[in-house]
C-alpha cells in the first residue's frame, strides 16, 4: 500500500524541482520550513522525529537551503517516511500550512484492522501498523516491512 | 403611518399621553445617535407599505424589535426607557429600487441575554417581520460587538484544531454525501462510505433527511458506516470520517445518538438547522465536551435567506452559527446547483473564516465585524459540483473549505472509489499548480487535463461531466451594480 497522508499523496512522487517550487511558495508567505521523519506512520502518530529545528527566516530565494536539509535527512534515513512542513506562525493560524511526504520506504506494509466484538453489536476497532512489529530503528531496513 | 390613526390627532398629544404616538416621536428614530462600540447594530432592508414614511417605518422596526408596543404605556416611565429603546440612526434609499430602504438600528447590549442565540433572535427577528405597515423586511447584516461575542462558546474546535486533529493541511478537504439520500439499507450505505473514503475522500456525510427511517434505523447506519470508516483508514493510513446525523425529534434522542457515535469512535457528527437554535447550541456544548467535530447542514435556510426583499440574509445566519458554535456549515458553491452569487458567497466565507471582516458593500457586508479570536468555521460547498470545476472552486472558495462531491463521486462511471480518486487527484493537482505560481483559474482545464493523463479516474470524470454547469441568475445579489461572473 501507499499511505495517503499529506497534501500531495495522490500525485506522482514530486521531483526535487517540484519540491523546491512548493518550498518557494511557502517562503513567499513567510512560513517556516521543517523536515520530519518517522518509521511509524500510524495516522495518530502526531510527533514524527524533527530533523533539526524549523528553518525560520529563510528568504524566498533560499529554497535550496531547505532542499539541502531534506537531502541530508534522506541520506541519513533513506527508508523512512519524510515529510516537509510549512508552518504559518501568523496570528489566527499558528499551525501547519502545508505538509507533504517527500520520501517513503521502498515497501510500505500498511496496517491491520483489528476488530473486537463488544456489547450490542458494537465493535472496537484498532489500527495496527505492521511496521511497528519490528523495534524502532529496524523497520523497513533493506526494503522489508 | 397607517396603523397610527391616533397619531397627530391633536397638538396636545405629547410623548406620554395615552394613545398612539408615532414610533419616531417615541425616540425609536434618532439621526443624531452615535452607536456605541458595545451596541449590536442591524441593517434592515425595509419596504414600507405605500404611503408609509420610511423614517417612521424604520422607527417601527426599531421599536417592535425592542421595547415598543402599539400604544403608549405609562410603565415605560418606571424604566430608563431611552437606554432600552433600539434606535434607527440611519435610513438610506436603496439605489435602483423605488420603495426599499436600508435602515441601520442600534441595540444596547443590555437588551440581550449573554450567550443565547434564541434570545438574540427572539428580539431582533421575533415579532417585527409580520408588521402590517411593512410590505417586506429583511435583516441584511448584524454587527456583533466583541462584548457580546465573548459570551458565546463558538465553534467546538474551529478550523485550526480540526486540521490538526485530522492531520490534513494545505488543501480543501473532500467529502461526499451518500446517495441516494433515501432507501439504502444500512449495509449498502456503509459500502458507499467505505468506497468513497478508501478512494481518496476525507469525509462522507449523511444527508439532512437521513435520520432514522423504516428502511434504515440510525443505530444500524452508525455501525455499518463506522465499519466503512475504519476499513478506509486502515487501507490508506489516513484519518477518515463520516458525518453521522444526530438530528432527531427530541434533545434526549439527539444526545443518545451522539453518545453512540462517540462510543464508536467517530471523529465527527452532524445536525440539521431544522432542530433549532437552542438544540444546536446544546449540541455544540456536547461536541466541545466530547471532542467530536460538529457539522451543520443548513436544511431549510432558503425559506428565509433567499429572497432579497424579505427574510434574513445568510450572512446573518452564518454569524449566528459561528456564535452558537459549529465547526462546519454549508455556505454555498458559487458554481453548483444551489443559489450563490459569487460576491455574496465571498462575504459568507469571510464571515465564517476570518477574525476581522471590514465593511464591504461589494460582498454584502454592511458592518465591520470583529470576532475577538473566536475560531473560524469551516465552510462547506455542496450541491452539483464536480472535479472539472476544481480551479473555479479553489478560486472562489479558497483552501479552508470542505468540497463535497456527492453525485460527483458516487455517479462516476467507474465506480465510487474511482470518483473519489478523481476528485482527490484534481484538488491536489490544482493546489500544486497554484503553489507553483501558475494562473490556475485560467489554466484550470489544462492543469486537469494534464493530471488526467496519469489518472484514468480523473479522465473519465472530466469526460462525463465536462459540460455540466448551472448558470442561472442569482436571486440574492449585493446592491452595488456590476456584472458578476462565475467562470
Amino acid at each position: 500500500m501507499s499511505i495517503t497522508q499529506g497534501t500531495f499523496s495522490f500525485l506522482p512522487d514530486l521531483t526535487d524541482e517540484e519540491i523546491e517550487a512548493q518550498v518557494r511558495y511557502a517562503l513567499h508567505h513567510g512560513w517556516a520550513i521543517s523536515v520530519e521523519y518517522t518509521d511509524d506512520p500510524h495516522p495518530r502518530n502526531s510527533y514524527w522525529e524533527m530533523w533539526n529545528l524549523p528553518l525560520f527566516d529563510l528568504a524566498p530565494d533560499d529554497a535550496h537551503l531547505a532542499a539541502r536539509e531534506l537531502a541530508a535527512c534522506r541520506e541519513r534515513f533513506p527508508d523512512s517516511y519524510i515529510k516537509l512542513i510549512a508552518y504559518d506562525a501568523r496570528y489566527g493560524r499558528q499551525t501547519t500550512a502545508l505538509s507533504f511526504i517527500v520520501n517513503r520506504p521502498s515497501n510500505e506494509p500498511g496496517f491491520r484492522l483489528e476488530r473486537a466484538d463488544r456489547h450490542d453489536r458494537t465493535m472496537a476497532y484498532r489500527l495496527h501498523s505492521y511496521a511497528t512489529d519490528a523495534p524502532a530503528g529496524q523497520r523497513y531496513v533493506g526494503g522489508k516491512g | 403611518m397607517a396603523t397610527t390613526n391616533g397619531a397627530g390627532a391633536g397638538p396636545k398629544k405629547d410623548r406620554w399621553s395615552a394613545g398612539v404616538t408615532p414610533y419616531a416621536a417615541m425616540g425609536y428614530y434618532d439621526a443624531d445617535y452615535e452607536p456605541k462600540d458595545s451596541d449590536i447594530l442591524a441593517a434592515f432592508r425595509v419596504t414600507p407599505q405605500p404611503g408609509v414614511d420610511p423614517l417612521e417605518a424604520a422607527a417601527a422596526v426599531a421599536g417592535e424589535s425592542s421595547t415598543a408596543t402599539w400604544t403608549v404605556v405609562w410603565t415605560d416611565r418606571l424604566t430608563d426607557h431611552r437606554h432600552y429603546q433600539a434606535k434607527a440612526y440611519s435610513v438610506e434609499p436603496v439605489p435602483g429600487t423605488e420603495d426599499q430602504y436600508i435602515a441601520r438600528i442600534a441595540y444596547d447590549l443590555d437588551l440581550f441575554e449573554e450567550g443565547s442565540i434564541a434570545n438574540l433572535t427572539s428580539s431582533i427577528i421575533g415579532n417585527v417581520f409580520g408588521f402590517k405597515a411593512l410590505k417586506a423586511l429583511r435583516l441584511e447584516d448584524l454587527r456583533v460587538p466583541p462584548h457580546y461575542v465573548k459570551t458565546f462558546q463558538g465553534p467546538p474546535h474551529g478550523i485550526v484544531m480540526e486540521r490538526e486533529y485530522l492531520d490534513k493541511f494545505g488543501r480543501p478537504l473532500l467529502g461526499a454525501t451518500v446517495k441516494p439520500k433515501l432507501g439504502l439499507s444500512a449495509k449498502n450505505y456503509g459500502r458507499v462510505v467505505f468506497e468513497a473514503l478508501r478512494g481518496g475522500l476525507d469525509f462522507t456525510k449523511d444527508d439532512e433527511n437521513i435520520n432514522s427511517q423504516p428502511f434504515m434505523r440510525w443505530r444500524d447506519r452508525y455501525l455499518y458506516s463506522m465499519e466503512g470508516v475504519n476499513r478506509a483508514t486502515a487501507e490508506t493510513g489516513e484519518i477518515k470520517g463520516h458525518y453521522l446525523n444526530v438530528t432527531a425529534a427530541t434533545m434526549e434522542e439527539m444526545y443518545e445518538r451522539a453518545e453512540f457515535a462517540k462510543e464508536l469512535g467517530s471523529v465527527i457528527v452532524m445536525m440539521d438547522l431544522t432542530v433549532g437554535f437552542t438544540a444546536m447550541q446544546s449540541m455544540s456544548r456536547w461536541a466541545r465536551r466530547n471532542g467530536l467535530i460538529l457539522h451543520l447542514h443548513r436544511a431549510g435556510h432558503s425559506t428565509y435567506t433567499r429572497q432579497k426583499s424579505h427574510g434574513v440574509s445568510f450572512r446573518v445566519l452564518a454569524k449566528w452559527c459561528r456564535l452558537l458554535g459549529v465547526d462546519h456549515v454549508h455556505a454555498g458553491t458559487v458554481v453548483g446547483k444551489l443559489e450563490g452569487d459569487p460576491r455574496n458567497t465571498k462575504g459568507y466565507y469571510d464571515t465564517l473564516r476570518e477574525n476581522f471582516i471590514p465593511e464591504n458593500p461589494e460582498h454584502g457586508i454592511y458592518f465591520d465585524q470583529e470576532w475577538a479570536s473566536m475560531p473560524g468555521v469551516m465552510p462547506v460547498a455542496s450541491g452539483g459540483i464536480h472535479a472539472g470545476q476544481m480551479h473555479q472552486l479553489l478560486g472562489h472558495l479558497g483552501e479552508d473549505v470542505v468540497l463535497q462531491f456527492g453525485g460527483g463521486t458516487i455517479g462516476h462511471p467507474m465506480g465510487i472509489g474511482a470518483g473519489a480518486t478523481a476528485n482527490r487527484v484534481a484538488v491536489e493537482a490544482m493546489i500544486q499548480a497554484r503553489n507553483e505560481g501558475r494562473d490556475y483559474f485560467q489554466e484550470g482545464p489544462d492543469i486537469l487535463a494534464h493530471a488526467a493523463k496519469g489518472c484514468p479516474e480523473l479522465n473519465a470524470a472530466l469526460d462525463v461531466w465536462k459540460d455540466i454547469t448551472f448558470e442561472f441568475e442569482s436571486t440574492d445579489t449585493p446592491d452595488v451594480a456590476f456584472t458578476p461572473t462565475v467562470a
